[in-house]
């Protein structure tokens, strides 16, 4: 794979994770229902690569997947490889695999109270993880965590330390999470929804301190959210899916300036902005909607699974499914009609 | 026992004023001194006929306490409620029931806010029977009208809640407040727990019903973007008391309180070209029990000096329309 020079991809580091052909199933009462179909990517040092699309499109499953915590049964990563470094992760026994995560790849979570242990002190956690992955002493370790925690922006880390996770503010437990994911300085930071749980203030504040401690640890982060604001305004690079698979893949200015798959415009449309108003454009607007729901993943068509939901559908859209192909250097869709979609978003005015 | 419903009048459907609502916190065995949460704190407004007056704050600042008590879901401590001119805040439930058949709530999360085991017909269908509005013959044609208002098919009335998706889900929520023609429906949150895609389905429909029907909204929630796109006028809330209220466009182009402007400047906007100033806010709310003294947004506020911490800025107008709770605007 030529990786010099794509345009948005150029002032980042090395590939520090390549997923490829990652393919996971969940068997459910209805059939196998494919959750991830296909889906690769890379992320580099110090990039971040916002990962985007609605609920059951296998965005968090491909994070689960790479870090091998897929729960089987009823969860299947059937195929695919997730390099770091030299290593695939999907190979590894599950004792390695567990040194690798916390330690050179972690992840954060969009409710922190649920994976933060209720009876033990938010110190004491973040010093577990510490020594579990460089073995130093009690002591070290705690020091460490609150270092951690000051880093993170608590205030009064010392005293927060030995408090527990329902002491602190939904804000903060997402910090200490946030402190407890970088203490061993991971190559690769997943964070899932990491602000959807959080007050619009606090979650510009976690965003910030995200994008913060990347610039200075140069960690590569995958950041999956529904939230386009939030990819607009922290991801470099955007990967979109749709039921399983990925749609399309651009950096951040070309995905949101030209999108190629009629889903991605979709989505586009259908968020209301404060922009309009600010700009001074007209008042009563109707938002673009897009038709039907997003179909179950045990029962999808033959063909392209948004074309039952798209307007440029085709006979050709339902019956054969359309490769995940280069539009431009750097921006890749698959879609049949991913031409017409830039001439009608030119004709729309976008 | 059917009581006829008051008229629409001329006036605002809603008056609220001065409205406050306490809650005691119970002391626990080894915690702190019982409190007093100063959930709503002298909240007052007016909404119009086909008015849509959005409410907006993080959690905790008691704008769903607001919904809850202008429907006397929940007892107020202070204040007045007045529902198209009738002072409803002491009704008892008898003499409240024609003017609960008025206004309606719209809930957040469509899934834990239907009956699983009723049938869709039955759950749009069950105010009508509950207030003896129509004989069961009637009733079913009014339930596959409701149906296909809101986008429902009619071959869906016998399903139950768990075979439709989460848009649907919240359809069948709408079609079940709007059975009894009310003037007044309460939106808490309707569409954050949509995908995107479903939320510009569910606020459009919002907006045709309330242009096809005449109805008030009192639109809560956290979005903002959301808000300003369905509201004609907005309030600001913060740990129980309005800061800023103004005509919508007023308020987002001209925020004056300082923490309306930090919300709208961490709303994070989906153009990756759009360099932002931020202000944003530093720590987290204050707790409503322990409220910060003077204005209750002074220990975050980038612009407080020593006044702020004392004295309490009231809520007055600074142009037409357009009221602020601040000191230094």
């Amino acid at each position: 794979m030529d990786q010099a020079g794509t345009p948005g991809t150029s002032g980042f580091g090395d590939v520090v994770l390549e997923v490829d052909d990652l393919v996971t199933t969940f068997r459910t009462p209805d059939g196998v229902a494919p959750a991830v179909d296909g889906v690769s990517f890379e992320v580099r040092a110090g990039e971040t690569l916002g990962v985007v699309g609605e609920s059951g499109c296998g965005k968090s499953v491909t994070a689960l997947s790479i870090l091998g915590l897929v729960p089987s049964p009823p969860g299947c990563v059937e195929r695919g490889t997730a390099l770091l470094g030299d290593r695939d992760l999907l190979a590894l026994p599950e004792r390695t695999l567990a040194d690798v995560r916390g330690n050179e790849i972690a992840m954060i979570f969009q409710e922190p109270m649920t994976s933060l242990n209720p009876v033990l002190t938010v110190g004491y956690q973040i010093a577990e993880t510490v020594r579990r992955h460089d073995g130093g002493t009690r002591p070290g370790a705690m020091r460490r965590a609150v270092e951690m925690l000051d880093l993170v922006g608590i205030p009064e880390a010392q005293r927060r330390a030995r408090e527990y996770p329902h002491q602190l503010s939904g804000g903060m437990r997402q910090r200490a999470m946030i402190a407890m994911a970088l203490s061993c300085e991971p190559k690769v930071l997943i964070a899932d929804e990491p602000t959807t749980a959080l007050d619009v203030t606090i979650q510009a504040q976690v965003l910030d301190l995200i994008r913060e401690l990347q610039g200075r640890l140069g960690t590569a982060v995958i950041l999956i959210t529904h939230d386009l604001g939030v990819i607009a305004e922290t991801a470099h690079r955007v990967v979109v899916m749709y039921a399983g698979r990925k749609v399309e893949e651009a950096d951040v200015t070309t995905l949101f300036d030209a999108p190629r798959h009629p889903y991605t415009r979709g989505l586009l449309a259908s968020v209301p902005t404060l922009d309009a108003l600010r700009d001074g454009a007209a008042g009563e607007r109707r938002l673009a909607e897009i038709p039907g729901v997003v179909p179950k993943l045990t029962g999808l068509p033959d063909g392209c699974a948004f074309a039952p939901r798209c307007p440029l559908a085709d006979g050709r859209c339902a019956s054969t499914r359309p490769a995940f192909e280069e539009q431009r250097p750097g921006h890749s869709a698959a879609c049949w009609h991913a031409h017409t979609a830039r001439e009608a978003a030119r004709e729309a005015g976008q | 026992m059917t009581g006829a419903a008051p008229p629409a009048g001329v006036g605002p459907v809603l008056e609220v004023d001065g409205l406050r609502k306490y809650f005691v916190s119970p002391r626990r065995l080894l915690g702190p001194q019982a409190g007093v949460v100063h959930a709503v704190d002298g909240v007052s407004f007016t909404i119009e006929a086909r008015e849509t007056l959005g409410l907006v704050g993080e959690s905790g600042c008691g704008k769903s306490t607001v919904g809850r008590t202008v429907l006397r879901l929940l007892k107020p401590t202070d204040g007045t409620i007045r529902l198209l001119g009738d002072d409803i805040t002491r009704l008892e439930s008898r003499a409240l029931r024609p003017y609960r058949r008025r206004m309606q709530i719209i809930f957040q999360d469509p899934y834990s806010s239907l009956d699983p085991r009723m049938t869709a017909g039955d759950i749009a269908g069950e105010l009508l029977g509950v207030h003896g509005v129509s004989s069961r013959a009637e009733r079913h044609e009014r339930v596959a009208e409701l149906f296909s208002r809101v986008g429902l098919r009619r071959d869906q009335i016998g399903n139950y809640p768990h075979e439709f998706s989460g848009g649907q889900r919240q359809r069948l929520g709408i079609a079940r407040a709007l059975s009894l023609q009310p003037s007044l429906i309460v939106c808490d949150e309707p569409v954050s727990a949509l995908d995107v895609s479903i939320q510009a389905q569910v606020i459009n429909l919002l907006m045709d019903l309330q242009a096809e029907y005449g109805l008030s909204y009192l639109f809560i929630a956290h979005d903002l973007a959301v808000v300003e796109h369905i509201s004609h006028r907005v309030a600001v809330m913060y740990l129980g008391r309005i800061v800023e209220f103004a005509d919508k466009r007023e308020l987002f182009a001209n925020p004056l309180h300082p923490y309306t402007e930090s919300l709208l400047d961490a709303v994070p906007v989906p153009d990756p070209r759009r360099v932002r100033r931020r202000r944003i806010v530093r720590g987290d709310v204050p707790s409503p029990i322990d409220r910060p003294s003077g204005c209750h947004f002074h220990t975050r506020c980038p612009y407080a000096v020593e006044r702020c911490r004392h004295e309490d800025p009231a809520l007055r107008e600074v142009a037409p329309g357009h009221r602020v709770a601040c000191h230094l605007r």
